[in-house]
């Protein structure tokens, strides 16, 4: 909220300067967002005055103004404000000058088809004093032409804007702002005068009936209300006017402006009505379903039971606790007012806010609780402002309903402070902080008993009451004091899982795959091509209305993201992500997936080669590795992703039902999705389904037999059927003769000319380790001779001559 | 013709032929034709033996002399051709080598600032003891809000800008979490010791010190704030833990996080549901240049926000608040990743632009460990 430094100082004898209050501020959470001295940024705006408005010739809403802007000549002025017009005095500013409210500086020379302007005339909100931008500043015709509006409005005091946090109700008027830099010891605290002021006769109306429905929620506790009679409404003196426009509120009339002033002033939100205007009875009531309510910002809300109204015959008046009616608005012709001061449950003002969704100054102080206290005292505050500004006659008050006071007390151990903060503070001290704060405490010894005054709902226990002793004495006072270490080595910090990640991101990167973070909501179209779309996985309100489903992979994400590198231009990417897919609502739903996607063809001038499906089955083997698993050992499944082009892709899998990733070339129909040329080579591989290395009761590796005897190779070319897999025929030559065989490569594949259509001729080279003596050429023979048996029995192949 | 005057012949004829011979084959033909077993130098040695006793001996010694001369001459020869071609050959070899090499692969991948700060993050307080705690992004508004004394209705639900889950059969109310503090209550809670999956934190006794970094999510958006987004909370529950000690951790982090001798914090009372006393903390630091550096200068940069663990949280999770205490802090990961590194658009970390990885990101062994350096 914003207030000014002098408006500070009517409620706080205090020397201390606008730089000391906004540290002070700070230190005991009333965070200053910003200090403003408005006289220094808003220095070049002058008044001015419209001597001509005609409208453009070239346009239906702009207007051509001649302004005189005391500089001795007319100035042509192109504007689009609805109440720019002859006679207007307003607020102008010439070119070179910037205008807060649109983070721009003014141009000059500027022609606004085909007229010129030079300069321009300002909105409130151009000049952020307040979010009004309906028209330009409208001034009084005596205001005068070529002053510097700031000296003329009087906006040169200092204006100083905290945020609250929403415990802290009490800190939202000025008053309760006084109150806690004065605890801090930054001044003295200035007493209101609220006390009774005598009535002119008995109330016109009967104190307001709650007339609610057996239960539905109510949001009013008391109501105070009082009328006055005859009294001379119409624009409020200028320091309260200058006052307002300080904060960024505009003035309305005399009676308006005295429930604003207290409201920032003291926190106590206040509604006036215009008392000829109420029809028949007012009441307290639910709102009706349905119901309709023209409200103060001009717009008209639909009500409902969980509401609370004031309403009259024919209708609510006012939105309780909320924002006032249209139809029962004061005006400056308004002469019997009701004045109500009410109390409020916060959290049903906070539902009816977040319903309705009207932001207001009541609504703001009332959800974050009002001090109970205040009701009728505040109702006596508007009286002696009423009676002072616009007179008339206040009647008797009329009071229904009962405050909620919380009369919260706790028994505090005056250690709790030092056993929560570490702040060690005298019992003396502590006694005096909770005096200044307006906190009562009882009993001697350690544990004390401690009144809550009535404006702190929030403290309610012993943790609040050690904060703000803390917050007194400053947590920069807090001594810092180490967390005891650990008496030995740090154990294992993270889990397989957690580690499983770190791996897969290095290994990838390694492997020159770039890692993206990419949203877990994609589109709902992705998102079913892609395995998901389940209705509960959807957000019920989305960022973007595209961005609707979580995501159940992680390749619609990398593929955008490479559909749009491609469109900037770069046709080469290698992408991972290692992140989480959902694919159902509950935790176990979650599973956290390495997942790739290469494309393009880097040209070099030692070759190009174009992506396949082996750079993807290559990542997810390299992944499998680093993890501790070898792919080839791992069963290999030549049913592809839906995803997958159906003849270039596979799936790997523990046993016959566990499916831990795919690889594969992309389909053209996921291409075409995603605009991208291709091939592209994905793979997705599911780390949290990898079993976790059976834990052995040492570290020592299995025993390394070495032999000293020389290797022997041998090569072979098979001529097979071209659909049966290179695996069998590994698979048959590994298993000729285990003893023998240390290893099987394949060095060679071949199809096409001399090998016969439907064929292909496949190279192994099989590698022989003797293990106690040197093979003889016969020894050697006879394994060939298996090999070539095996494979031959195993898929029918037969070697190429 | 006289012995000598035949040794002499040859030895001109041969030393002639070998001056003539150009390349290894013709000085080989040279060899053969001095010193092979037909050579003329061979011939010569053989007549020999048809020489009278008293004369072989002398003969001998100058033919045998003239074998050693032209031997040594052919092979000085055939060094010097052997030489000469390999030099040729090698000059023929030469390759042009500022033609560029196929870049590594470790040169061309990156891994995002985002893994590469969590990394720096973990390897911070596994020195102070800590564990990694992590749970899921759909939690339940029970998780998320109400067991972190959240109240319904509370203006404090507000704050969050929560995405919520549409509907679901089973009645529970779903949102994506808004914050990583439900990890929290996971970690603490009594009964959640056996979690339904592997990579959810089962609860602990306390001594408790996690950190828990993960994705968070609000509804907002712009240079600042994205819908998705990184937090990392500490938590730490004995019975002893308090303020001061909180102040000592965040600042040690702080200090190794961004490698530098001091960071100035201010703590600043605040509220959250959660945690009471609650603070915000600025780090001072110096804004006026293009870089944000931290440990100088005069301004104040919100980082991040902290406290005692609420008592009303505590109970929820089943520990008695008069017994236990501890605190919890929060902090946005992208945000500490643009402080520290540079990058002053957050919307960018999602992009997944090449030119923003390849600049923004870290190579692949670039491992932060303290014993090597957080950041190289």
């Amino acid at each position: 909220m914003k207030f000014t430094l002098d408006w500070l100082r009517e409620h706080l004898d205090t020397t201390a300067s606008a730089e000391e209050v906004g540290k002070a501020l700070t230190m005991i959470g009333l965070e200053v967002e910003e200090i403003v001295d408005p006289a220094q940024k808003l220095k070049p705006f002058v008044v001015a005055h419209i001597v001509e408005a005609k409208p453009h010739p070239n346009s239906d809403h702009l207007n051509l103004c001649k302004v005189d802007a005391g500089t001795g000549a007319l100035i042509d002025v192109v504007c689009g404000a609805p109440n720019a017009r002859t006679g207007l005095k307003s607020v102008f500013a010439a070119p070179g000058t910037y205008i807060p409210g649109k983070d721009f500086t003014l141009k000059a020379g500027v022609v606004i088809r085909g007229e010129k302007s030079d300069g321009m005339l300002c909105s409130a909100a151009e000049l952020e004093l307040s979010n009004d931008h309906d028209g330009i500043i409208e001034l009084p015709a005596d205001a005068p032409v070529g002053v510097a509006y700031v000296e003329y409005a009087k906006l040169g005091t200092t204006v100083i804007d905290i945020s609250i946090t929403p415990n802290r109700g009490d800190a939202t008027g000025v008053y309760g702002i006084a109150r806690d830099l004065a605890a801090f010891g930054l001044g003295t605290l200035k007493h209101t005068d609220m006390s009774k002021v005598a009535s002119k006769g008995p109330s016109p109306i009967p104190p307001l009936p709650h007339v609610f429905e057996e239960g539905q929620p109510k949001a009013i506790r008391k109501f105070a209300g009082r009328v006055f009679k005859g009294i001379k409404n119409g624009p409020s003196p200028d320091w309260l006017q200058q006052r307002l426009r300080a904060v960024g509120l505009r003035p309305i009339n005399a009676v308006v402006d005295i429930t604003n002033l207290v409201s920032l002033g003291w926190g106590r939100p206040l509604h006036a009505y215009d008392a000829d205007k109420i029809v028949g009875t007012a009441v307290l009531r639910n709102g009706k379903p349905g119901e309709e309510f023209d409200a103060l910002d001009n717009k008209v809300y639909r009500l409902d039971e969980t509401m609370t109204v004031i309403a009259d015959d024919l209708g609510p008046l006012c939105l309780g606790g909320v924002m006032g009616g249209i139809r029962s608005g004061t005006t400056d012709g308004t002469v019997n007012v009701l004045m109500e001061c009410a109390s409020w449950d916060p959290d049903l003002i906070a539902q009816t806010g977040r319903k309705t969704g009207i932001v207001s100054d009541a609504r703001y102080r009332l959800e974050r609780s009002v001090d109970p206290a205040l009701t009728e005292p505040g109702l006596e505050l508007a009286t002696r402002l009423m009676l002072e500004l616009v007179g008339g006659e206040a009647m008797e008050p009329v009071i229904s309903g009962e405050d909620v006071f919380p009369n919260t007390v706790v028994e505090f151990p005056l250690s709790e402070v030092e056993r929560l903060t570490g702040l060690e503070t005298s019992a003396t001290e502590i006694e005096a902080i909770f005096g200044r704060l307006g906190f009562k405490l009882e009993g001697t010894g350690n544990t004390r008993s401690v009144k809550v005054p009535s404006w702190r709902p929030d403290v309610t226990m012993k943790a609040d009451l050690a904060e703000e002793v803390m917050r007194m004495v400053g947590v920069d006072n807090v001594p810092v004091d180490p967390l005891p270490r650990l008496n030995h080595v740090a154990p294992r910090m993270l889990t397989t899982l957690q580690n499983r990640r770190r791996l897969a991101r290095r290994t990838l990167a390694a492997r020159g795959l770039d890692e993206a973070v990419t949203w877990s909501f994609i589109t709902e179209d992705a998102a079913k091509r892609f395995g998901g779309g389940a209705a509960d996985l959807k957000l019920a309100n989305p960022i973007a209305s595209e961005l609707t489903d979580m995501r159940p992979s992680l390749l619609p994400g990398l593929l955008a993201a490479a559909q749009r590198n491609t469109n900037r231009g770069f046709t080469d990417l290698k992408l991972f992500e290692v992140g989480q897919v959902f694919h159902s609502v509950q935790p176990e739903g979650q599973r956290t997936y390495a997942t790739g996607i290469r494309l393009g063809t880097t040209r070099h001038w030692q070759g190009a080669a174009k992506v396949s499906v082996f750079d993807a089955k290559a990542d997810i083997a390299a992944l499998l590795d680093a993890m501790g698993h070898d792919i080839d050992k791992l069963q290999l499944v030549t049913e592809p992703a839906a995803w997958s082009h159906p003849g270039r892709g596979g799936r790997i899998q523990l046993g016959p039902k566990v499916v831990i990733g795919w690889f594969g070339e992309l389909h053209p129909n996921e291409l075409a999705a995603y605009d991208l040329t291709g091939p592209v080579a994905a793979f997705e591989l599911d780390l949290d389904a990898i079993p976790e290395p059976r834990r052995k009761p040492t570290r020592s590796k299995p025993a390394l037999k070495l032999s000293d005897l020389q290797a022997v190779s041998r090569d072979f070319a098979f001529v097979v059927d071209r659909d049966v897999p290179a695996e069998k025929l590994l698979r048959a030559a590994r298993n000729a003769d285990k003893a023998l065989i240390a290893g099987v490569d394949m060095f060679d594949v071949f199809e096409g000319k001399g090998v016969g259509d439907g064929k292909k001729s496949l190279g192994l080279a099989v590698t022989l380790q003797p293990v106690d003596k040197t093979l003889t050429d016969e020894e050697i023979d006879k394994v060939a001779a298996a090999v070539v048996a095996a494979v031959a029995k195993a898929t029918g192949a037969t070697l190429r001559t | 013709m006289s012995l000598d005057a035949q040794i002499a012949s040859l030895r001109a004829e041969i030393s002639a032929a070998t001056t003539a011979a150009t390349d290894e084959a013709a000085i080989e033909a040279v060899r053969v034709g001095a010193l092979g077993k037909k050579g003329s130098v061979s011939a010569l040695l053989a007549t020999l033996g048809a020489l009278p006793a008293d004369e072989r001996k002398a003969a001998g010694a100058a033919i045998n002399g003239l074998k050693t001369e032209v031997t040594a001459l052919i092979e000085a020869k055939a060094a010097e051709l052997a030489r000469s071609a390999l030099d040729a050959r090698l000059a023929a070899e030469r390759l042009d080598i500022t033609l560029p090499v196929r870049p590594a692969p470790t040169a061309e991948g990156r891994i995002h600032p985002v893994s590469q700060v969590i990394d720096e993050i973990t390897a911070i307080f596994s020195d102070m003891g800590f564990s990694i705690a992590e749970g899921p992004d759909i939690e339940t508004d029970w998780y998320n809000f109400t067991a972190l004394n959240f109240p319904e209705g509370h203006p404090a639900r507000e704050m969050h800008d929560t995405f919520f889950m549409a509907p679901s059969p089973d009645g529970i109310k779903r949102v994506l979490r808004t914050h990583t503090s439900p990890v929290q209550i996971r970690t603490m809670l009594k009964g959640n010791e056996k979690p339904a999956a592997p990579y959810l934190t089962p609860a602990i006794d306390p001594p408790i010190r996690v950190v828990m970094p993960g994705r968070t999510y609000r509804h907002d958006s712009d240079q600042t704030h994205t819908p998705m987004f990184h937090q990392v909370e500490g938590l730490v529950i004995d019975k002893s833990s308090h303020i001061g000690q909180l102040r000592w951790v965040l600042e040690e982090f702080l200090k190794a996080f961004f490698e530098v001798d001091n960071v100035t914090l201010r703590f600043r009372p605040s509220f959250f549901p959660f945690t009471e006393p609650s603070m915000e903390v600025d780090v001072q630091c110096d804004r006026s240049g293009a870089e944000v550096k931290i440990g100088e200068g005069s301004d104040w940069l919100e980082i991040l926000g902290c406290g005692m663990v609420h008592p009303n949280v505590l109970r929820n999770c089943g520990l008695d608040p008069d017994v236990y205490q501890g605190f919890a802090w929060g902090m946005g990961i992208d945000r500490i990743a643009m402080l520290k590194y540079g990058m002053n658009d957050l919307r960018a970390f999602f992009d997944a632009d090449k030119r923003w990885l390849d600049h923004y990101g870290f190579r692949p062994l670039d491992l932060p460990t303290l014993f090597g350096g957080l950041s190289s």
